[in-house]
């Protein structure tokens, strides 16, 4: 009886935060873009399950560590610049992300498209509870250019 | 608008102060020492208890005969700046440990305990602590600085420690790299040839114990072509030094044509070594393919998945399943478990990441049994649960993960975990 008084109440306690945690969505029909995303970030969904997945995992997580996460931090939601330079270049510097050190290098993505650099970064910038302005074509372009000079 | 968000607030805080009021709270995650077995499954007749909770990264741990507990911690230092690498519990048998004390300012993954010092690592130095006849530190402000200048180039870093009976110290040199590509990781990027990293890394090396400040140039190679090692243990019967290699990752990632995510996750092997001076495990040129039982041509040199190789490579004494992370192995020489245990290896595989997308694995103790010096029979997972639940385990966010293993004076084994900080111990009776 207890437990199902306790389950009962948890339930409420539960739909109740859920409720007042959300925020009521503005009158957009299911599946339509917002802001110009949805293309980009549905592409570049299907190059974060190729390339990114295994080290920074499905969650975005990453690993303690050793392969960095992507959720909320400095490097994902900060300068575009810098983490459109990483893909394209890799990384395997000793840097400090956000307090912690992680192990492993990451290659570099130089051989993906400008246009699916940007959109998985797109993606990670707005998955994961991450929500930073889309990275464009023109500037992973630009990156890439600069770095053949 | 804002009224919306008074009423079911109300609501949510009604229904935990009632929630709290209830006992059904006790099974909140981490919370392990309420659940039987600190919420481990062990076999019949064990039973393990939380007996230390919220230590910094503790790795590898060693207790004393006097029932001191002494562990590494491998603390942030950037996040707890006055952090201590080495910490000492004392375990009276009555539920939770008790601090003693903790000292040394390094932090890092090894320590070993021999002839009246302890021994412990940081990512790049060797140091001992000298101590009393009670195995306590003399002066714990002031370590002896026994080897310098380890090499520490971010990727394997941790360097696990052994001693012999001679007066010989070993120490682990991890690759600073997945399979020694021209570019690590990186999908198509072929081997290096004669792979330049074997001459400083990717194997044991080996310096006199008892001679301070040395440095990297002056330790051998005692044993090379090995990834990376953190459990290494000498198998007391025959005193023959056994070591757990952490095989490379990402077969599929770098060669998307010759092998499908689901052989990737398995694939390949996490080996046991058997051990002698010059021996060559054989990496980067080879892996070891526990379902062909071969050494199988790593594809960075040439390999397509079914071509053998490494004639000169040594064999694993065993093999288990891929990418499980082997941190802990130790050779159980007590007498308080089950007659099977004796001299056998208990090993803690911390877990795996690099299965992902498939699910991951791990976070277990294995029992591997041993008869005349050899592990004799199939390996047996001895305590699981360390994860949390199977969901946790398959998404690999486990709430603990196995990492050091020792053996008390009573014969119990005692388990850290460097993910929440907690040390277990497992006793049996009868």
């Amino acid at each position: 009886m207890k437990i199902v008084t306790c389950l009962v109440i948890a339930g409420l306690f539960l739909t109740a935060t859920t409720y007042a945690q959300q925020p009521r969505p503005k009158t957009i029909r299911p599946g339509a873009p917002i802001m110009g995303l949805t293309g980009s970030v549905a592409d570049g969904q299907l190059i974060y399950k190729k390339y990114c997945l295994t080290c920074h995992q499905a969650d975005g997580g990453g690993v303690p560590r050793m392969n960095p996460p992507l959720i909320k931090t400095s490097y994902v939601l900060g300068d575009k610049a810098r983490i459109i330079k990483i893909v394209l270049n890799g990384f395997s510097e000793q840097v400090d992300i956000d307090g912690d050190y992680y192990s492993n290098a990451m290659p570099a993505f130089d051989f993906l498209k400008d246009k699916e650099v940007a959109d998985v970064l797109t993606y990670v910038r707005n998955s994961f509870t991450n929500k930073a302005p889309a990275v464009k074509v023109a500037e992973v372009t630009r990156l890439r250019v600069k770095k053949k000079i | 608008m804002k009224n919306r968000f008074i009423i079911p607030s109300l609501l949510g805080i009604a229904s935990i102060t009632a929630l709290l009021s209830f006992t059904c709270i006790n099974k909140k995650p981490g919370n392990d020492n309420t659940a039987p077995n600190a919420g481990l499954k062990l076999p019949e007749g064990f039973s393990a208890a939380v007996i230390a909770e919220n230590l910094s990264t503790p790795r590898e741990i060693v207790v004393t005969p006097e029932g001191d507990i002494f562990i590494k911690q491998n603390f942030n230092a950037r996040r707890n700046p006055g952090g201590k690498g080495i910490v000492i519990l004392h375990d009276n048998g009555m539920g939770m440990a008790t601090l003693k004390t903790s000292f040394g300012t390094f932090a890092g993954s090894g320590m070993y305990v021999k002839k009246g010092y302890l021994y412990a690592s940081s990512d790049e130095n060797v140091y001992r602590f000298k101590l009393n006849e009670k195995n306590e530190a003399i002066n714990p402000e002031k370590p002896e600085l026994i080897v310098s200048g380890l090499l520490n180039r971010r990727e394997h870093e941790a360097k696990a420690i052994l001693l012999d009976d001679n007066d010989n110290l070993y120490v682990n040199i991890g690759a600073y790299s997945n399979s020694c590509q021209e570019k690590d990781r990186q999908k198509g990027s072929m081997g290096r040839k004669g792979c330049p990293i074997l001459d400083s890394a990717g194997g044991i090396w080996q310096f006199k114990a008892d001679k301070p400040n040395q440095h990297y140039g002056d330790g051998i190679r005692y044993a090379t072509g090995l990834r990376n090692v953190v459990g290494m243990d000498w198998n007391k019967e025959d005193n023959k030094l056994f070591v757990m290699q952490h095989g490379r990752d990402q077969l599929h990632d770098i060669f998307p044509d010759m092998f499908t995510e689901q052989q990737s996750a398995l694939l390949p092997a996490e080996c046991m070594f058997e051990i002698s001076k010059g021996d060559n495990a054989g990496w980067p040129y080879i892996y070891y393919d526990q379902q062909q039982h071969q050494k199988i041509l790593a594809p960075e040199y040439g390999g397509d998945g079914k071509k053998t190789g490494g004639e000169n490579a040594i064999n694993p004494v065993a093999a288990y399943p891929g990418h499980l992370a082997p941190n802990g192995l130790l050779f159980y020489t007590g007498n308080q478990f089950p007659a099977k245990y004796k001299n056998g290896a208990f090993i803690a595989f911390h877990g795996s990441w690099n299965r992902a997308p498939e699910p991951q694995a791990g976070y277990f103790v294995v029992f591997q049994p041993f008869k005349n010096g050899k592990p004799s029979g199939e390996w047996e997972i001895f305590a699981d649960g360390f994860s949390g639940s199977p969901e946790q385990t398959a998404s690999g966010r486990a709430e603990h993960r196995p990492c050091g293993l020792a053996q008390g004076p009573d014969g119990s084994i005692y388990v850290t975990d460097d993910t929440k900080g907690s040390i277990y111990k497992i006793a049996y009776k009868k």
